[in-house]
């Protein structure tokens, strides 16, 4: 073995578990308390997020650091609302528009390669729903 | 109580975004070049990085490396330092990319003002690393002949980004099933023209093509 190297990592667990939803997750805390800051919320009640198809971001785990680092935040019990915009792609050759499917495909109509993501690359925070007391 | 919605409309990586153009100003104040390396682990980016670094060496070519790995483990940097240039190893914590902020924090550590080349090691990873902007000049993908000619397909994301493909371990070809043709189709459907550069890190074949593209970008 080379020396330095240290191996401790191997028995922790914690290692493999984390991806990069939770940095995504946070950023959306981040942005959804800043606007409700600023609009003198009580509480946020529910959070809009328009994901689309090519953005690799698993909702279910979103939604898992979501309950855990919203805790004590105006956002806390905040519900997740995703919407997934499918991946549309134009043929730059015949200007034919598709739908992506399962797998990666040329033209159906003229089998071209050369191809064009319309939309699909989405990822942002749509708007958040929030309650104030009366004055 | 008062119950409103409010409309955003605010990209989730816009923060980060920022901070990655930051970078590149400050990468631009020094004329430091500077490159976002990723691969799945153990395609070779280490090997890729140590031979443009020995290949460069009578250039006078000054290359920074900075080390993303998930693990505290100082192998790269390491092999790095030990062919002469100053390396920066980032410790993700187990996260699964590198992203702007801890890329502030290590070109905080290289002596930039003498530095012509920062090459940014990603995180072994196909997936995460493609979201998240660093503020480097340039993305480059190593994808290494033993891992398959499907990649493309099933990793669409980080092709789409790239401006330099690298096809390494060509040596390879005449031992595996890969058909190029299959690999290089599904490539040119996501990225139309990329600039694609088939070598051996082993062998040396094919580097001459990379450094001259290399060369071509440094002040």
């Amino acid at each position: 073995m080379q020396s330095g190297v240290k191996l401790q990592f191997l028995s922790n667990k914690y290692y493999n578990d984390i991806m990069h939803e939770l940095s995504v997750t946070e950023s959306v805390l981040k942005i959804a308390c800043k606007h409700a800051e600023k609009a003198q919320a009580d509480r946020v009640t529910d959070i809009h997020l328009v994901i689309g198809q090519l953005s690799s971001i698993i909702d279910e785990s979103v939604q898992f650091y979501w309950d855990i680092i919203s805790k004590d935040t105006l956002c806390e019990h905040a519900k997740l609302h995703f919407e997934r915009v499918p991946a549309e792609l134009i043929c730059l050759d015949c200007d034919h528009q598709y739908s992506l499917a399962k797998t990666l495909m040329p033209c159906p109509q003229c089998s071209s390669s050369r191809i064009r993501v319309l939309a699909g690359d989405e990822f942002h925070l749509e708007s958040i729903e929030i309650q104030s007391k009366d004055d | 109580m008062t119950e409103k919605r409010i409309k955003i409309v605010e990209k989730i990586f816009d923060a980060n975004d920022r901070l990655a153009n930051d970078n590149q100003l400050r990468l631009d104040r020094t004329g430091t070049y500077a490159i976002n390396l990723m691969a799945s682990p153990g395609a070779g980016k280490t090997s890729f990085i140590l031979s443009t670094i020995n290949a460069l060496l009578n250039e006078k070519v000054q290359i920074g490396v900075i080390e993303g790995d998930t693990a505290p483990v100082t192998i790269d940097a390491d092999k790095i330092n030990a062919a002469g240039m100053p390396a920066v190893q980032i410790n993700t914590g187990g996260e699964c990319h590198l992203d702007a902020v801890m890329i502030e924090n290590a070109l905080d550590q290289l002596p930039l003002e003498s530095l012509d080349l920062v090459v940014v090691e990603n995180v072994g990873n196909l997936i995460c690393p493609a979201a998240f902007n660093l503020g480097t000049h340039c993305n480059i993908l190593i994808a290494s002949i033993p891992e398959g000619d499907d990649k493309p397909y099933k990793y669409p994301n980080i092709y789409r980004g790239l401006d330099v493909l690298i096809i390494n371990k060509i040596d390879l070809l005449p031992y595996l099933d890969f058909d190029m043709d299959y690999f290089r189709r599904g490539v040119e459907m996501l990225n139309p023209g990329l600039e694609t550069f088939a070598l051996s890190c082993k062998t040396g074949e094919g580097l001459d093509g990379w450094l001259h593209w290399l060369k071509s970008k440094l002040k």
